[in-house]
Parts: structure tokens; C-alpha cells; sequence
């Protein structure tokens, strides 16, 4: 009988699967397909302080194994959040959630962070400090240690719940970033987010996307996030949480082996809606196939 | 929603770049016509959103979709070169559809292009329900035009009209409808119309008739679920998500 159980800090998961924000919304709509339960969490649609329309429309454009989005943060704000998404969401899902947060401002992240950190629906506060689809929305917070380490001590100090932060694959050096993180006191980090990308219609010879650029995502760039995942381990102490491109459970394997103590699916369930579900049913398999017993022994295995 | 496999019957060309390609499988979760699927197809990452044009419901849930598209990309060509036995993943019945039941007596449905499809079951549903329905489908040019004879079958008033004229009534659907609005008595005695079309065509229903109504949209989507906010749009009734709270939205509340 294999293990799946992993664990984040003190939080111990059933398993290492983790639906990415942003492709999983409130976990509504695919907990009409499947009971989410069985996920090792969930981490749930980006808030922000006030609520957010978002980009214009078109925001999705296809690529070669993956998909740009620019959805620019669309959110209904913190407080709405806590007042009506939560209280649904209690009713289909059993665990503690990860709470995405992000922000214009220090003071912004502070807000939601002091805010969503109050409901015990809520493991980890993922600060994601890495949207590449909005104005200053949180990037150029994720791009120099600095700011990175500013920003985590600042939302250390308001919450009394785990913080990971979400790194950004869009800086020369990501390591420094992690590190930044790590001196700002985070509990651990997620990484990574888009990657920046673009397409031109060929047709009106214009970007497919309103907002011309946005981020990509999909299994093209999971050699970019293993690799990433392999330096961030080597130079801090945290856990993490691996994501970028995760479409099976060999990529899972090969995310944890990398360093990643459970990993975050994203994309893929946006064209299969039972990604994850399928996933940790082939998770067993695969483990018995590469001989691993107990998922949480192979973290950081590569190194 | 349903995700489910289906296998292609038939897929021909019935006009120009127009193809009709029909599927069987699971029809068990549709509730409305204007619903649509979203089809996974080898090589491509995101699947493509096609509305349903008709379902040929069978025993035990199953059944055979009509999907009419039009090849305006590397997903509609691919399909284009399907063959009979082809085996497709589909998510089934997508969005809200047409509430065929806001309209009491007397439809107006108008089409234009591939969004004559969906208007397909709208009208058969509108006619099952004892409703007359009058069927203004729009083209560009006499190549274009498709399924003419189908709406006449379900026995609704069908009237094509082409921008260049060189079939049907010359130019737009809204010139249709204002022939016969000053035609007037039963020719314009509507309590609702049902339209899905290009945006362009869409807002000048809008503004050149004041019949209640429902419009259904087109947007680019990512899952067609609801799940990951690419299609949204702002309506008086709040943000809305075209895939799950649309595709149709009625008229009171489209901000234009």
C-alpha cells in the first residue's frame, strides 16, 4: 500500500494535489463533477481588497501546450469573499483552504491578509506577489528581494496563519527572490506563477489579447518550473509548493523529486475539469511503477 | 455538465467553410437549446466551444447532437477534416440556454451566420411548444446561406436576407424586421425574440426593435465552465460569466 500523505510545515495533506488559484474559482463548479474532498487542499480564486472586474475582454489566447490568460485579477474583494464565497464553499468542501491574496499596495496586502487570516476556513495565505496581468498588481512587488522580503514581513506581522509566497519566473534570478522571502519570515513559497507571454492574430494582425500581453501556463512550461523548483530548493530552507505546467501524476513525481512538497495543478484543469481527480487516482500507479512507496521520502529526491 | 465521449456520424459541408457534423453520445445533461459543448481536439490545448444546433434525443439518455461551425482556425479545420467513427471528447451542455418559455404566443428568431444554429432548436422547441415562430436568418452571400429548408420543416415563417443580396432580401436582418414591422398586424405581432449573431448584428436588434428579448453571446473562453474568468462581461445585472451564466442574456440587462 503506497503513501500519498504529505506534508506543508505542520499541515498534513492526504495528498500532494492542489488545484492552482485562478483555474479552480470557489471550487463550485467542480465540486458539481466530483467530491473535492478528496484534494489535498484547494487554493482559491485571487482576492483583493476591493473587488475587480478585471481586464477586457479577449483574455485567453491558445499556444502550443499551454494557454495565456489576462484575467487581471477579477475578484468580488476581500470582504465579499469572507461573506458569501466562504460560507458556500463550507458547505461542499471539509479541509482548510489556501487563501490567494494580492495587492497595489503594502497597505492592500496588509488589509487582506489581517482580513481572510480571521477565518478558520483558511490553512495558508498564499501571497501572490507574481500577477503578471495587472498594472503594478503585485509583480514589481515580486521583483527585487527587497520588496519581496518588505512585503512578507509586513503581512507576517498582521496573521497569525502560515504565509507562503508565490514567486514570479518573470525576474533574472529567482533564488535571490526566495531568499528575499525567506529573511522577510515567510513559512514557505508557491512557485511558479505565468510565465509573461504573447500571441498576434495573424488575420488583424493585432495581440489576440485586449490586453496584449498576459501569462502562460500549461504543460510547455513545466521544464522551466522543475527547474526553478530545483534552484529555490537548493538555497532556502522552506517548503514548496511546485506548480507550472502539472498535467500527470508522473509530472507530480517529477515536481516533488525536484524539491516541491505537494504541487499545484493549474491549466490542465481548465480543458479536463477532472485533472486533479484523475490525477491522484493515477498517483498510486505511478509510484508503484518508479518503486517509490511513500510520497513524502521522494521531496527534494533529485538533489 | 457532463464530460463524455462521442462518436462522429457525419460531417459535411453544407455551405461555404460551413460544416455540419453530427455526434452520438450523452445528451443527458442538456436542458435547453443555445446550450453548447466544448471539444477537446488532438494537438490543440484548449478545447473549442461549438453551439448545439439540434439533439435527436434517444433511449437512456443518449442521443445525436447537430453541431454546425464555421473553419475560422486551426480547431474548426481540424474538425473540418474529421471523419465518420471519430471518437471526440466533449464537456455536454454548456451555459444557460434560451428560456423558450418567456415567450407566450408569437417568437421572432433571428440568426445571422453561425449563430443561425442555435436558433435551429430554439425554433423546433418553440414550435413543439405551440409557439409560432418567425425565422429571419442573415448571410453575407448566397454560398453562406444554410438550413433554409430546416426551419421551413419545423414550420416556421422563414425569411433569408444577404448583405450583397445575392439571395433572400438584400441586406441585413434588421432590414427584414422593418419591412415587416410596416408590413405590421400578425406579420410584426411578437411578445419575444431569440437571437444569436455577430456582436454587430446583436446591437442593432437591439436598438431597431422593442420587443423583449434573448441574445446569446460569443466570447473567448478558456474552460467554458465558469471556472477560470476569461469571458467575463459586465451586465446591469452585475459581472457575468459568458461560458456559465451565459452564453444568452435577455435584453434588460445587456448595457449598451
Amino acid at each position: 500500500m503506497v503513501s500519498l500523505k504529505t506534508k506543508l510545515g505542520d499541515w498534513e495533506l492526504d495528498n500532494p494535489i492542489i488545484p492552482a488559484s485562478g483555474t479552480f474559482g470557489f471550487g463550485y463548479e467542480f465540486a458539481e463533477l466530483y467530491d473535492i474532498n478528496m484534494l489535498g487542499t484547494f487554493s482559491f480564486k485571487g482576492t483583493t481588497k476591493e473587488a475587480r472586474f478585471g481586464n477586457d475582454t479577449p483574455r485567453i489566447a491558445e499556444c502550443t501546450a499551454g494557454m495565456i490568460n489576462s484575467v487581471g485579477l477579477q475578484n468580488p474583494g476581500v470582504e465579499a469573499v469572507m461573506e458569501k464565497e466562504l460560507p458556500k464553499l463550507a458547505k461542499v468542501f471539509n479541509k482548510k483552504v489556501i487563501a490567494n491574496i494580492s495587492g497595489f499596495s503594502e497597505e492592500e496586502y496588509v488589509y487582506c491578509a489581517e482580513k481572510i487570516g480571521k477565518s478558520d476556513m483558511v490553512g495558508i495565505v498564499e501571497v501572490n506577489i507574481s500577477c503578471p496581468n495587472v498594472h503594478n498588481g503585485g509583480m514589481s512587488f515580486g521583483t527585487s528581494a527587497e520588496s519581496a522580503e518588505k512585503i512578507t514581513a509586513a503581512v507576517k506581522k498582521v496573521t497569525d496563519k502560515t504565509v507562503y509566497v508565490k514567486l514570479s519566473p518573470n525576474v533574472t534570478n529567482i533564488v535571490e527572490i526566495a531568499k528575499g522571502c525567506e529573511a522577510g519570515g515567510a513559512d514557505g513559497l508557491s512557485l511558479i506563477n505565468t510565465m509573461m507571454g504573447m500571441r498576434i492574430n495573424l488575420k488583424t494582425k493585432k495581440p489576440v489579447i485586449a490586453n496584449k500581453m498576459g501569462g502562460f501556463s500549461g504543460p510547455a512550461i513545466f521544464p522551466v518550473a522543475v527547474r526553478m523548483v530545483y534552484q529555490v530548493y537548493e538555497a532556502v530552507k522552506l517548503p514548496i509548493i511546485g506548480m507550472g505546467g502539472v498535467s500527470s501524476a508522473e509530472d507530480v513525481i517529477e515536481m516533488m523529486l525536484a524539491g516541491a512538497s505537494a504541487v499545484q495543478v493549474g491549466a490542465e484543469n481548465l480543458v479536463n475539469p477532472y485533472a486533479c481527480k484523475d490525477i491522484i487516482e493515477a498517483l498510486p500507479g505511478a509510484m508503484e511503477k518508479y518503486g517509490i512507496n511513500n510520497l513524502y521520502d521522494i521531496i527534494g529526491g533529485a538533489h | 455538465m457532463e464530460k463524455t465521449n462521442f462518436v462522429i456520424n457525419s460531417n459535411k459541408k453544407i455551405a461555404s467553410d460551413v460544416y455540419e457534423m453530427k455526434l452520438s453520445g450523452s445528451v443527458k445533461d442538456f436542458t435547453a437549446p443555445g446550450q453548447f459543448v466544448n471539444i477537446a481536439i488532438e494537438g490543440l490545448y484548449l478545447r473549442r466551444p461549438i453551439s448545439v444546433c439540434n439533439i435527436e434525443a434517444k433511449e437512456n439518455g443518449q442521443g445525436e447532437l447537430t453541431l454546425i461551425y464555421k473553419v475560422v482556425g486551426k480547431g474548426t479545420e481540424k474538425m473540418s477534416a474529421m471523419t465518420e467513427g471519430t471518437v471526440l471528447s466533449l464537456l455536454t451542455a454548456l451555459g444557460n440556454g434560451f428560456d423558450t418559455k418567456r415567450c407566450e404566443k408569437s417568437a421572432l428568431v433571428v440568426g445571422g451566420g453561425v449563430g443561425v444554429p442555435p436558433m435551429y432548436g430554439v425554433t423546433k422547441k418553440l414550435i413543439e411548444e405551440g409557439k409560432k415562430v418567425t425565422a429571419v436568418l442573415g448571410f453575407n452571400g448566397a454560398g453562406d446561406v444554410f438550413y433554409e429548408e430546416e426551419f421551413k420543416k419545423l414550420g416556421a415563417k422563414t425569411v433569408v436576407t444577404t448583405a450583397d443580396g445575392s439571395y433572400g432580401i438584400k441586406g441585413f436582418v434588421t432590414d427584414a424586421i422593418k419591412i415587416m414591422e410596416t408590413e405590421g398586424g400578425e406579420a410584426y405581432d411578437f411578445d419575444e425574440t431569440f437571437a444569436c449573431g455577430p456582436e454587430p448584428m446583436l446591437k442593432a436588434l437591439y436598438n431597431a426593435t422593442d420587443i423583449t428579448g434573448q441574445y446569446s453571446f460569443e466570447e473567448r473562453m478558456g474552460c467554458g465552465f465558469g471556472a477560470c474568468m476569461g469571458c467575463s462581461c459586465k451586465t446591469k445585472y452585475g459581472n457575468k460569466r459568458i461560458c456559465k451564466d451565459g452564453p444568452v442574456l435577455v435584453k434588460e440587462e445587456i448595457i449598451w
